[in-house]
């Protein structure tokens, strides 16, 4: 797609996610994830004979949070419905669904576009739903199925066709993702299939009024996935109108490995769900109280929370967004900032550089979860303020961070270990300076005949004698001092 | 209190066929409410009791394990589908049994039987363990030789169960202190549109007869409307075979019950396995619902059936407002011959004209003997209440078996 196309692509965004909820969403099994095949399984969830189906209310109240948080209307009283099809990851034959009457309808995403403006993406629904189970096909024996999934609740996100382009997709499902991981009523993560996004296509020549034939495309299970599957759609549906062609309506699969989608078989779509309420489930009644408790315990939402950062702290828009990706790098580097009770500028962009450089590198490279990051907030703060007092140089505090990975130490203490305090004294530098000096008759000559490059080399060899705890300001300017007097005496 | 169980009813570790081949070796792993309930009140389950296939039936003759006969008369059907249960208690094989009733399954065969059989309010007696046939029509109720022991019976086994929403937190009255033999005063209403001229002479002489010894004791009668009623049996049809066809789905030979042999794929198991494992009844059923709930004649069928339901109900609403209860007949005909209409299920779907009407409104009713006709066979009389009011319908009841003594 280039930007003198003749065309523009519409998308609307379907979007699964699984609760993290306790037990699943209509009996009390566990929704733990890694258990062995069919051990997290009951005769409800199993679909056995004369089995019935109870709601689980943190589904609801899972429902509430993410209406709420995407401004959705919270509708005081909705339905369940079943899906009918037959399959065999699918015990009763139905998937208990909403269709009808959905607990949430309307709001929207919002969305920061490469050029830093903001796009609302509107929202038809949100509904619930229960999980299907796996079936494993890869095997030479038969058919398995594990039902462990079943029944774990989802919820679906339907966006309104206001995507214009597969970045925007990609923005939007990131958004999405981060909203939810911020609730904590998801974990987000796309390749195990706590995130799944079906996409509704189709493409029109810009100005047109109408939309255009659409195809659903599935199995795009990455966020890079996404942006690549919708590229090819487009192109595809582009050559096709380009062609005289017409677009036919139907669904295909992203393979990732060849880099294509394909039609699914013709049999495999062609499903009549068959929708209709769910009679063994009772309306899901909502009232104002309930919503007002859950609002209370919203956490703030991360489109205000990277506002926020930039209003308050100044940040740059780059270390706000790097710093609000996830809600526990926002949370700790705000009680950094706590632990420091600092309101200078300066000040709060060096903590920005360390966790973003330093603690997030530590993160992203052990995929650890920076709850459990072995420096604490606490201690960051600690070794933060004995640079700010001068206690160590910067340059020691990365040494003084290293050994805070493998120790746990206070910072303190590693720094009286280890003896990196700082060397400020004037008088012990001063010596050190004289020393070098001294043994370096030759590079003086050359410093003083104009040479000032030499100048670094003094510093490294002073800081090379005190092992690098010399504080580098005063080292300089005892240098030029030292160099100042041999100048006057010689002239 | 010996109990036999209709074996549409789980009871752990037993066999629960539901009268269906496709769950012929189907060994329940859990208990119904009601079967924990009666075990916490010492009942003594004797056995369980052939029935229509999975429910469907009104004699029942559509079961995979043969045909049940009334002990009255033994070339004739004993109702159904709960048969096996009423049959159970008319011959004396136990003191109580349970049925489930979705359209007149437990009314109907006991008034063919000569017994007293009851279907709570929709809601009053949990289902959780209930294979289900119409979920929103389902109710479990109790079957005994009079109407003291159905009210020990369902008090046992009604209130609110947390692992069926849809059973009702409604207060359980102690329904054996409701027979008080009182019938001073109390409003009994006569829907028109069901004493027509379709109504057997005799039945409908019966039934009048007891609808004076009512009014000698005090009762005020009065005749009802209940304009819907027409529409009754077509909006019973669409709606359970609707519901039906989504419950039976579970049955596809995939993890448990009869399982097709050699399928070389899973669309050819879950074809062969139901093609097998259900009866021509159940099949239909399946189909008409699967119909009705299709894309393009939802609408027209299952949406319409809805607000015909709803029609009905407040059909019901109204008519309560002026009476405490209904009398009608429980059945158009007393039991007919087996085979009689076997191979016409539109004049079978007939023959709960005046049942299913409780099951569409969610409400009670009770089936009691009133006299017999010509041949000995017994007649039965049917009273509806209002929503939760077993005790009404109850006390009536009690009121009109010491009469027939
Ligand atoms: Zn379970």
């Amino acid at each position: 797609m280039k930007l003198n196309d003749p065309y523009e692509p519409v998308i609307g965004l379907e979007v699964h996610a699984q609760l993290l909820t306790e037990s699943k969403a209509f009996c009390s099994c566990t929704t733990k994830f890694g258990n062995e095949p069919n051990t997290n399984v009951c005769p409800v969830c199993l679909g056995m004979p004369g089995v019935l189906p109870v709601l689980n209310k943190n589904v609801v109240e899972f429902v509430i949070r993410v209406g709420l948080a995407m401004k959705c209307n919270i509708a005081q009283r909705s339905i369940f419905a079943r899906k009918n099809y037959f399959y065999p990851d699918l015990p009763k034959g139905y998937q208990i669904s909403q269709y009808e009457e959905p607990i949430c309808s309307g709001g929207y995403v919002e969305i920061d576009l490469d050029d830093h403006t903001r796009k609302k993406i509107g929202l038809t629904r949100i509904h619930m739903e229960e999980d299907a189970g796996k079936s494993i096909h890869d095997l030479d024996v038969d058919t398995l199925v594990d039902i462990n999934r079943c029944g774990v609740p989802l919820i679906e996100i339907v966006s309104e066709p206001d995507i214009s382009s597969p970045r925007e997709a990609y923005l939007y499902l990131y958004k999405i993702r981060q909203i939810v991981t911020y609730l904590g009523i998801c974990d987000g993560n796309m390749e195990e299939g706590s995130l799944r996004c079906d996409a509704n296509v189709s493409v029109r020549r810009k100005g047109e009024k109408k939309f255009g034939t659409k195809t659903e495309v599935k199995n795009m299970n990455s966020f890079r996935y996404v942006e690549r599957a919708l590229e090819f759609e487009i192109n595809r549906q582009i050559q096709l109108l380009e062609e005289a062609e017409e677009v036919v309506q139907e669904t295909l699969l992203w393979d990732a490995n060849q880099n294509i989608a394909y039609p699914m078989r013709s049999k495999e779509e062609a499903h009549d769900y068959r929708y209709f309420p769910e009679p063994d489930l009772v309306p899901v009644v909502v009232d104002e109280p309930w919503i007002d408790r859950v609002r209370a315990t919203l956490p703030e939402h991360p489109t205000t929370r990277y506002d926020r950062f930039i209003a308050e702290y100044a940040l740059p828009q780059y270390d706000a967004d790097i710093l609000t990706t996830e809600k526990s790098y926002a949370d700790y580097f705000e009680l950094v900032l706590k632990e420091l009770h600092t309101k200078n500028k300066e000040q709060i962009k060096l903590v920005s550089n360390w966790v973003m450089t330093d603690v997030l590198r530590v993160v992203s490279e052990q995929k650890i979860d920076i709850k459990h990051f072995p420096i604490s907030p606490t201690r960051l703060a600690t070794m933060i303020s004995l640079i700010n007092d001068g206690t160590i140089s910067g340059k020691i505090a990365k040494e003084v961070f290293e050994e805070m990975l493998k120790s746990s130490d206070d910072p303190r203490v590693i720094i009286e270990k280890k003896g990196l305090m700082q060397l400020s004294d004037q008088r012990v530098i001063e010596k050190v300076v004289t020393e070098v000096l001294d043994r370096n008759t030759a590079q003086v000559e050359k410093y003083l005949a104009g040479n000032e490059k030499v100048f670094g080399y003094f510093v490294g060899e002073v800081m090379k004698a005190t092992k690098g705890k010399a504080n580098p300001r005063i080292v300089n300017d005892i240098l030029k001092k030292k160099f100042a007097h041999i100048q006057v005496s010689k002239g | 209190m010996v109990i036999a169980i209709k074996d549409v009813i789980c009871i752990k570790g037993k066999m629960v066929t539901c009268g269906s081949r496709i769950l012929e070796h189907f060994e329940s792993p859990y208990d119904a409410t009601v079967i924990q309930r009666l075990n916490r009140a010492d009942g003594i389950i004797i056995g369980q009791t052939n029935m229509d296939e999975f429910a469907m039936g009104s004699s029942t003759e559509n079961c995979a394990y043969g045909v049940v006969l009334n002990p009255i008369d033994e070339t004739r059907v004993p109702g159904g589908s709960s048969g096996g249960s009423a049959v159970a208690v008319a011959a004396g094989m136990a003191w109580t049994a349970l049925g489930s009733d979705t359209g007149g399954s437990i009314r109907q065969p006991a008034a063919f039987c000569g017994i007293v059989g009851l279907k709570p309010t929709y809601g009053r007696v949990s289902r959780y363990g209930l294979v289900a046939f119409a979920s929103s029509f389902d109710q479990i109720g109790p079957f005994g030789g009079c109407v003291s022991d159905v009210a020990r019976v369902l008090k046992v086994i009604a209130g609110h169960d947390p692992c069926d929403s849809t059973s009702a937190q409604v207060p359980v009255p102690d329904y054996v202190k409701s027979l008080t033999g009182d019938v001073s005063g109390l409003r009994i209403g006569l829907p028109k549109e069901y004493y027509t001229e379709a109504l057997d002479r005799e039945i409908n002489d019966a039934i009048m007869k007891k609808v004076d010894v009512l009014r000698l004791h005090g009762a005020i009668v009065k005749e009802v409307s209940l304009p819907y009623t027409e529409y009754t049996i077509a909006a019973y049809y669409i709606l359970t075979t609707a519901e039906a066809s989504s419950n039976l789905a579970r049955y596809d030979g995939a993890r448990y019950g009869r399982r097709a042999k050699g399928a070389k794929d899973v669309i050819e198991l879950y074809t062969r396995s139901r093609s097998e494992g259900f009866g021509d009844e159940v099949k239909r059923r399946i189909m008409l619902g699967t119909y009705v709930l299709s894309a393009g004649y939802y609408e027209a069928y299952y949406r319409k059936g809805q607000k015909v339901r709803r029609l009905i109900k407040e059909d019901f609403d109204k008519a309560f407002q002026d009476v405490d209860c209904l009398i009608t007949p429980t059945s158009p005909t007393t039991a007919f011959k087996i085979g009689e209409k076997v191979d016409d299920p539109l004049t079978m779907y007939l023959s709960d004209i005046y049942t299913v009407s409780a099951n569409l409104a969610g409400i009670p009713g009770i089936s009691i003997p009133c006299g017999k006709d010509h041949q000995g066979l017994p007649i039965g009389l049917q009273i509806l209440g209002k929503q939760f009011d077993e005790e009404t319908i109850l006390r009536v009841a009690d009121f009109l078996e010491s009469d027939e003594r």
